[in-house]
């Protein structure tokens, strides 16, 4: 896969890879035509524990990748946001990395690396918030052994425009885990990627996103199991309510010719909440070898159940509070894997509030 | 002293192939600390009878009236009647993922008595209803009715009652697999509502065993969408005799 024939190479909206993205509302991301600002705005939040380290510096990208605003920012910026977790460490607490300064009338091209060392155990938590026009290029590194949780929330103002490529590369033994919130901005295109270079590793990208009216979410995974004996799973819940909300959930899973004793499974699952949105839902399993432990997926889209409504408004609770209880609920099962409580109900206050904007 | 008072219910279901009238015009009066229980065949339509009266979606009401004290029952929403005391124990619970029932019933006690319980004494409060109905304290912390066994789930149903306090109950099968000790356990939970809150209610039922703990003033037999006769609780031991062929024969 060539760098060269792709770098700089406009989509115009056909490409597989872009059909669903609203292109014009990418304010020339995508084109090259943004206004680069000189921001770099992610900083820690707090201090940093004991084994971990934050800095800037010049560093060569972990992987390739085919993505035309991905080889943009590469082109254009060197320096990398770096956190670093030494080996052996294990911290308990999460570490916090913040984006202020966020700004409409210039984009930031932003590079962000996140390396554990062998053996290290660190639960980060990237927090977006304000408005911004933001182009990512977020790569992970996890060493043999190491385990990652890794939190990522897209709590964006209305205007925001946010695309990215999280990129995790997976070493033997070493544990991914990956919670995607998406629940603020114009245009969010979020690529959630792995790729495991050594048997033993495990991946599991959850995500929840809930657009409405005019907002466009995309989450478009690729999970590469290029070595035997690796597992992956997926699993993805989103809502929708008002007009032309429209979130885009694509699952591409690959497992190729060596990669025995694969374990994967992907779901996703929508809930419409009215009328006038649209989710497109399209897991992708291309399997290259038979000698798999199990490959799956599943895709569902509905509605509110009536039968939940009636029961919880059947004693005494208000159809507006019983939608917020089975919405609260849905999301639920993803959010509380985020092991924050604070940021948990911080989420689901945001959840309620957008349901309530949306009046549905 | 509550009365609820059914007159000429008719209610009827959408299907693929139009409406399809399941109550006849129904007439039933059930008064404060009275038990009426209704027996009937499969399909005969007690559940839309419940269904009906609760507010459930589904069902048309397409001649009749339900009030309760005199108000308009059927102008109101589901919540509102809930409110305005009235209660359905379901024949089939239903499931709602990621809502923990601690969470559950907070929020319905909260919109029951118009304030949120004080903490300190409504997590005793619970603990005692689950433990009235022998249910393990961790239900609290589960999402409600979610991988519960069927008799789990009419406990909780009747964990409900108690803590809920309605002015009339309606209990659509709630002994329905039950095992023998469990029917005993929530008998008593529903006798206990009756006592405390000088409970109505409308128990439907299949089997004359539950009629033993909890004993009917009334007892209507409900065929083909109507109430086709009525007595003491006599008629129960003879339906349980001679079945419902003398009703659905014609
Ligand atoms: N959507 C529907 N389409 C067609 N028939 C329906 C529909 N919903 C309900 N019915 C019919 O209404 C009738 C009454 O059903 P209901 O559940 O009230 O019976 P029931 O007396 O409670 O029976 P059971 O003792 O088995 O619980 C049944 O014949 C049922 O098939
Ligand atoms: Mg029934």
């Amino acid at each position: 896969m060539s760098v060269l024939t792709t770098n700089y190479l406009t989509p115009t909206g056909r490409e597989e890879a872009w059909r669903f993205t609203p292109i014009k509302r990418l304010h020339g991301l995508h084109d090259g035509s943004a206004i680069v600002g000189d921001r770099n705005s992610l900083v820690t939040k707090a201090g940093l524990p004991q084994g971990a380290s934050f800095t800037r510096e010049s560093l060569a990208p972990l992987a390739v990748s085919d993505d035309v605003i991905i080889e943009r920012i590469r082109g254009e910026v060197s320096d990398v946001a770096h956190l670093s977790i030494d080996a052996n460490a294990e911290i308990k607490e999460p570490i916090f990395l913040t984006r202020s300064a966020g700004a409409l009338d210039s984009a930031e091209l932003s590079r962000v690396r996140i390396s554990l060392g062998t053996h290290a155990v660190a639960t980060v938590i990237v927090e977006n918030i304000g408005d911004t026009l933001l182009a990512e290029d977020l790569e992970i590194s996890l060493a043999a052994g190491s385990s990652l949780t890794f939190v990522t929330l897209q709590e964006f103002d209305s205007k925001s425009v946010y695309t990215a490529r999280h990129h995790a590369v997976v070493d033997k033994d070493a544990t991914f885990k990956s919670i995607t919130v998406t629940v603020g901005g114009d245009v969010v295109r979020i690529l959630p990627t792995v790729e495991f270079t050594a048997p033993g590793a495990s991946a599991e990208l959850l995500g929840v996103y809930f657009a409405t009216t005019g907002q466009f979410f995309e989450h478009r995974m690729h999970v590469d199991h290029a070595v035997p004996n690796a597992k992956s799973r997926v699993n993805f819940k989103g809502a929708l309510a008002g007009r032309d909300a429209h979130t885009v959930w694509i699952g591409d899973v690959l497992i190729r010719a060596v990669a025995e004793g694969t374990d994967t499974y992907e779901l996703n699952r929508n809930l419409l909440l009215t009328d006038g949105a649209r989710a497109d839902s399209v897991p992708n399993l291309e399997i290259e070898t038979g000698e798999i432990v199990g490959a799956g997926h599943a895709s569902t889209t509905g509605r509110f159940d009536d039968e939940q409504l009636f029961y919880l408004m059947s004693r005494g609770i208000t159809l507006e509070n019983a939608r917020r209880l089975v919405v609260r609920g849905f999301f639920n099962e993803i959010i509380t894997e985020i092991g924050n409580e604070e940021v948990q109900e911080r989420l689901m206050e945001r959840i309620d509030g957008e349901l309530e904007r949306a009046g549905a | 002293m509550s009365v609820l008072e059914i007159r000429g219910l008719q209610v009827s279901v959408d299907t693929e192939n139009g409406s399809v009238e399941i109550l006849k015009g129904v007439d039933l009066t059930i008064k404060s600390g009275e038990t009426h229980a209704i027996m009937g065949p499969n399909g005969s339509g007690k559940s839309t009878l419940a269904y009906s009266i609760a507010g459930h979606p589904k069902y048309t009401i397409t001649g009749g009236s339900v009030t309760l004290d005199g108000a308009d029952v059927l102008d109101m929403t589901v919540d509102e009647r809930a409110k305005a005391g009235l209660f359905l124990a379901m024949q089939y619970p239903v499931e709602v993922p990621g809502v923990s029932v601690s969470n559950f019933l907070r929020t319905a006690a909260t919109a029951l008595r118009g304030e949120a319980p004080k903490l300190r004494t409504w997590v005793a409060e619970v603990k005692g209803a689950m433990e009235a109905l022998n249910m393990d304290p961790s239900f609290a912390t589960r999402n409600v009715n979610e991988g519960f066994s069927g008799g789990e789930k009419k406990r909780h149903e009747i964990m409900q009652l108690e803590l809920l306090k309605p002015k009339m109950a309606i209990l659509d099968e709630t002994d329905s697999g039950l095992d023998v000790d469990a029917l005993r356990i929530v008998s008593e939970g529903v006798n206990r509502a009756k006592a405390n809150n000088d409970l109505g209610v409308l128990l439907i039922t299949h089997y004359t065993r539950i009629l033993k703990y909890i004993k009917p003033d009334f007892v209507h037999v409900f065929a083909n969408g109507k109430i086709v006769e009525e007595g003491g609780p006599d008629l129960a031991d003879k339906l349980e005799a001679n079945g419902y062929a003398d009703y659905v024969s014609k």
